[in-house]
């Protein structure tokens, strides 16, 4: 049986609304116990931000991918972008921190058309830059010089690659996929990336490609060093090891797939209160494409803004109050808390 | 009942230690200590206990322990293999009995 591709948007399907995910996300089966009550058994609730160390700024939807387990439900038909003005307003509420680094995520945040000039404008108030790469993109004719652009402005580049071997890749991220992400490897290798005292920082992102936990950091870490040399020569920096979160293409993936109850209990019973001291949205904040402020790009996604009396749009930004904030959770945030735990740079426990 | 086994049954083990808790809690123990990184890393473990868990048939093992394998950073070519392990010795065990039909038959003819 075909799998379903695109994004839910383009297929119509009932959870393309969030409304429709937080539906299935807020009425599991009794077992599920509410997150909060996990934290509370852990002392951390209410669960409050430490300050803002990571300023990530979601630039759009659009992307020339449409992997099956996509968070963001993004996809070529997807046309919510970041204008220059909100960027404007995100450089804005930069000046009034020192928080030292902006992570500009999507979609493929390289698809936006003013991508390069808010890496330029970022790096004049000298912080450092990341960019969540598909590696697709950077062998796209119309990303032509791409790769040396990131070169050339030190931006660290957080790629996914979720397996060292085509067939587990292709599944999750569409055919082919695998083949150019090791020419755009090879290509970020030869400018300097991932390569010793470079100071060219290149991390890639393992997520498990179905409804299971990922492996420990440092043991997949190491076979993704030894078979990406050995089978084609490519060198990295770190793994992070990244938990599906049950929402958008993943969460219709676990529905379509009946595995949504185990999947789900799974992530309950590996509830780490390690994991959960040490949540990126503490020290996280997240903008979106049209400037609304989130805690985290999940509950973003989930139409979720900041609450609880915080400035919820960037032009509000206010460092005081969004660095202390108490911060929204809700079952999905299970996802960060597994095991290891998880985040945007991988275990956290 | 419509059969001996069900997949629900499998979260619900911790119910047998319910009338000889004393005896599960050195089982949970034992069992926990045996999995842990060791001179065999938890992967090796995990791929150890789905061989074994094919040997022995029992369907509650495969499902756990497949989840595991995957978890530990497995992939399906080393499982396979894993499975072929298991699939050699009892196929062999079975084979090298084998001799004691010679054996006997040996014993019986003229």
């Amino acid at each position: 049986m075909a799998t379903p591709s695109g994004s839910l948007r383009s297929r119509e399907h009932p959870l393309a609304s969030t409304i429709e995910q937080l539906h299935v996300l807020n009425n599991s089966v009794s077992r599920h116990k509410p997150f909060d009550e996990a934290l509370a058994a852990s002392g951390l609730h209410p669960l409050t931000a430490t300050g803002i160390a990571i300023f990530q700024i979601n630039v759009g939807k659009l992307c020339n991918q449409t992997c099956k387990h996509c968070h963001v439900d993004a996809g070529p038909d997807r046309k919510e972008v970041m204008t220059r003005e909100t960027m404007e307003l995100c450089l804005k509420a930069l000046e009034q921190t020192d928080t030292p680094t902006v992570d500009i995520t999507g979609g493929a945040p390289e698809l936006n058309p003013n991508f390069r000039w808010l890496v330029g404008e970022v790096k004049k108030l000298d912080r450092h830059v990341i960019d969540r790469c598909n590696l697709s993109i950077l062998l796209l004719p119309s990303q032509r010089g791409l790769a040396e652009f990131l070169a050339e402005n030190r931006v660290e580049i957080i790629a996914s690659l979720p397996y060292f071997l085509a067939e587990k890749t292709d599944a999750q991220r569409g055919e082919g996929v695998f083949d150019k992400s090791i020419e755009a490897l090879k290509e970020l290798n030869s400018l300097g990336y991932g390569q010793e005292g470079s100071g060219l920082e290149l991390n890639l992102v393992y997520n498990p490609t179905g409804a299971f936990l990922p492996p420990p950091q440092h043991s997949v870490e190491a076979d993704f060093k030894r078979e990406l040399w050995k089978r084609h020569g490519i060198a990295f920096n770190s793994l992070y090891t990244i938990t599906n979160m049950p929402i958008s293409r993943f969460l219709e993936f676990l529905l379509r797939t009946n595995n949504y109850d185990r999947y789900m209990q799974r992530l309950i019973d590996a509830y780490n209160p390690g994991a959960a001291a040490g949540v990126m949205c503490r020290d996280t904040l997240s903008v979106g494409w049209d400037g609304t402020l989130y805690d985290c790009d999940f509950n973003q996604m989930l139409d979720l803004p900041v609450s609880f009396g915080a400035p919820g749009h960037v032009r509000d930004f206010a460092a005081g109050k969004l660095g202390q904030r108490r911060i929204l959770t809700g079952r999905h945030c299970y996802g960060c808390t597994a095991g290891a735990g998880s985040s945007c740079a991988g275990a956290t426990a | 009942m419509a059969g001996y086994y069900h997949e629900e049954d499998l979260p619900r083990f911790g119910e047998m230690g319910k009338n000889a808790p004393e005896l599960w809690e050195k089982f949970e123990a034992w069992y926990g200590a045996v999995f842990a990184e060791g001179a065999l890393t938890e992967r090796e473990k995990n791929l150890i206990a789905l061989a074994v868990a094919h040997a022995v048939q029992c369907p509650y093992c495969i499902d756990a322990y497949t989840q595991a394998c995957l978890e530990k950073g497995s992939n399906l070519d080393q499982m396979s293999e894993a499975v072929h392990v298991a699939s050699a010795i009892r196929g062999g065990a079975s084979l090298v009995h084998g001799l004691q039909m010679r054996n006997v038959s040996e014993k019986l003819s003229m």
